[in-house]
């Protein structure tokens, strides 16, 4: 379990994190989501001693870091893939932490199995491609068989293998009962892999809840409706209240109407529909909705006016990741 | 490894083996499977045990070639370690670099932070670092001392103006040159840990073991040479003289007080390191 209290980060004039406050529990993937810049990397090196916080505090299994006495028998932790001395063999490399926390040796043989590294094992880890040192930092991250796990940014630069691979990793993890504490910025890939998120942004903590209720919290399903009439009907469903918005290819976006009321109703006045797809909201759009604020660095848009915030999903998406 | 998924432990994971609590010992096991396991410690290692013997040879084909135009001043304070402590002006250098990169190396890669998610505890981080570099240092040190010393006697009972092992003060010199040689690679480390840049750091320990004593030897009158000899790789170099020379300190005043100076750079960087994130 990880613990944080008004946790707060400054450097100089800048706050990186902000009184942020959450609690990670084992047993399930705990996604940490926020765009770049965010605070989340800051927060996971202090939760890892890495970064002296400016005030506040963060705790693993109800102690601070730097008190644990074996670390990486407790928490095991990949920040950056390429945090490894290219010069030394990943045996090598996973042998001095090893040592380090009075892990037998074999047990280096056993993680270099379990993430598929057995053939390189020797080689020097500078060779390593990104996805090789990815797994180099797993295998790190499980050399003490800890109880708590944490990932930043895993899938970084990952082909889709990797990607599968890393996250069927992390949810046999959390079904170990470990502790699951994995961050992004990938909005598509918290939705497949995560149970709970916390969700930060310009370093204050938005939310701590699950995924689902995030998506209810933050954004509203809607009807994506076409039809060669959209002018009548979205008169008539106005008439009974409900709003439909024209979409600019001609088709309507009805919100607080299930999809059945609008075919019934088409039915009913002898209008011809094309399509009725009731489109789920995703959390990249709920996600949106919440940091729209927040957002550290806002990409300017050619022509000068500043991007509106939120910014609504563009064009239909009848697959909305739920 | 023939299981596609090990079975998930039935009992919450981690801190089953708790119980093995982790110790200074285990720490220092680390440090010295790290500095082993880098070619880097070996090549300078080598290229300073190069530099030291080649020079000390060098420097007694040039004694023992001139020694008959030299001054009667110069004649008389000439001692068989005399190669050898020239030779350790320019060959020292290389020994801190190895100390330089010990630490540094691990900033440029990222490797501190994976390494101090291992070690949290920072103070007992660099105590090991230290301590297994001095370790090993002392030990080449020690080796490429004596081989700097036979290789001059060599070249000097040409002449006749080589001293044995048994002539007063001559074994202190030689392994004190060792013990020299390891605190230099322990005050680099300092260093590197201070600037954590390794080029940064490289030149620092250059101006401060060599810029320094040439600086050193230009400044004028009695407070020029008290200065001069409390200067570091002047300190450190009294160490290496078989008998007291009038320009040095005490040969264990001056290493003591290099000693000092090591120590003064560690508690620096100790102090910051503890302080800083990394």
């Amino acid at each position: 379990m990880i613990k944080a209290r008004g946790l707060t980060k400054r450097f100089g004039e800048k706050t990186a994190v902000d009184q942020a406050g959450f609690t990670v529990l084992p047993g399930r993937v705990t996604g940490f989501l926020g765009p770049n810049g965010a605070g989340k990397s800051t927060t996971m090196r202090m939760i890892l001693g890495l970064d002296r916080p400016t005030s506040g505090d963060v705790t693993v299994n109800g102690r601070r870091y730097r008190s644990l006495g074996a670390p990486l028998r407790e928490v095991g932790a990949l920040l950056d893939a390429k945090a490894v001395h290219g010069g030394r063999s990943a045996r090598n490399h996973l042998l001095c932490l090893a040592r380090s926390n009075a892990i037998p040796a074999r047990r280096v043989d056993e993680v270099l199995g379990l993430v598929g590294l057995q053939s390189v094992a020797r080689k020097p880890a500078r060779g390593f491609s990104l996805g090789m040192g990815q797994r180099l930092g797993i295998a790190a991250a499980l050399l003490g068989d800890p109880g708590v796990l944490m990932f930043d940014e895993p899938v970084n630069g990952l082909d889709p293998e990797g990607i599968l691979w890393i996250r069927t990793l992390m949810r046999r993890l959390a079904r170990e009962g470990r502790t699951v504490f994995v961050s992004s910025h990938l909005m598509s890939e918290m939705a497949l892999t995560a149970e709970h998120l916390v969700v930060i942004g310009r370093g204050r903590i938005l939310a701590d809840t699950g995924v689902g209720e995030f998506i209810d919290a933050n954004a509203s399903s809607h009807v994506l409706v076409r039809s060669p009439q959209a002018a009548e009907l979205a008169r008539l469903l106005a008439a009974r209240g409900h709003r439909a918005e024209p979409g600019p290819d001609g088709s309507l976006r009805v919100f607080g109407a299930p999809a059945a009321l609008i075919g019934d109703l088409a039915a009913d006045n002898a209008l011809r529909l094309h399509e009725l797809a009731t489109v789920q909201p995703s959390l990249e759009e709920a996600f949106m909705r919440l940091t729209g604020e927040s957002v550290e660095y806002h990409a300017g848009v050619p022509g000068g006016a500043p991007p509106p915030n939120p910014p609504p999903a563009r064009g239909p998406r009848p697959d909305g990741v739920r | 490894m023939a299981a596609p998924a090990p079975p998930a432990p039935p009992a919450p994971p981690g801190g089953a083996r708790a119980d093995r609590r982790v110790r200074f010992g285990h720490v220092l096991s680390a440090e010295w499977t790290k500095i082993r396991t880098v070619k880097s410690t070996f090549w300078t290692l080598l290229a300073g045990a190069v530099v030291l013997i080649g020079f000390s040879a060098l420097w007694a084909l040039a004694f023992s070639a001139s020694f008959d135009d030299m001054s009667e001043h110069d004649r008389a304070t000439f001692t068989p370690m005399l190669p050898t402590q020239v030779a350790f002006y320019f060959g020292m250098v290389v020994f801190g670099a190895l100390g330089v990169l010990v630490i540094t190396s691990e900033h440029a890669t990222g490797m501190i932070r994976t390494a101090l998610t291992a070690v949290p505890r920072r103070a007992h981080y660099l105590a090991a670092k230290t301590a297994v570099l001095g370790a090993v240092v002392l030990l080449v040190g020690i080796a490429v001392s004596f081989a700097c010393f036979f290789v001059s006697q060599g070249i000097l009972a040409s002449k006749d103006l080589d001293g044995s092992l048994g002539d007063p003060g001559m074994a202190r010199s030689v392994v004190g040159g060792g013990v020299y040689l390891a605190l230099i690679a322990v005050l680099a480390l300092g260093v590197g840990t201070l600037l954590r840049h390794t080029a940064g750091s490289v030149v620092a320990v250059f101006v401060l073991m060599f810029v320094l004593g040439i600086v050193g030897g230009f400044l004028p009158g009695a407070w020029g040479e008290k200065v001069n000899k409390v200067l570091p790789s002047n300190a450190g170099n009294a160490i290496l003289s078989p008998v007291r020379r009038s320009d040095q300190l005490a040969p264990w005043t001056g290493l003591g007080l290099f000693a000092l100076y090591t120590l003064a750079v560690l508690a620096a960087a100790l102090a910051l390191f503890e302080r800083r994130d990394a």
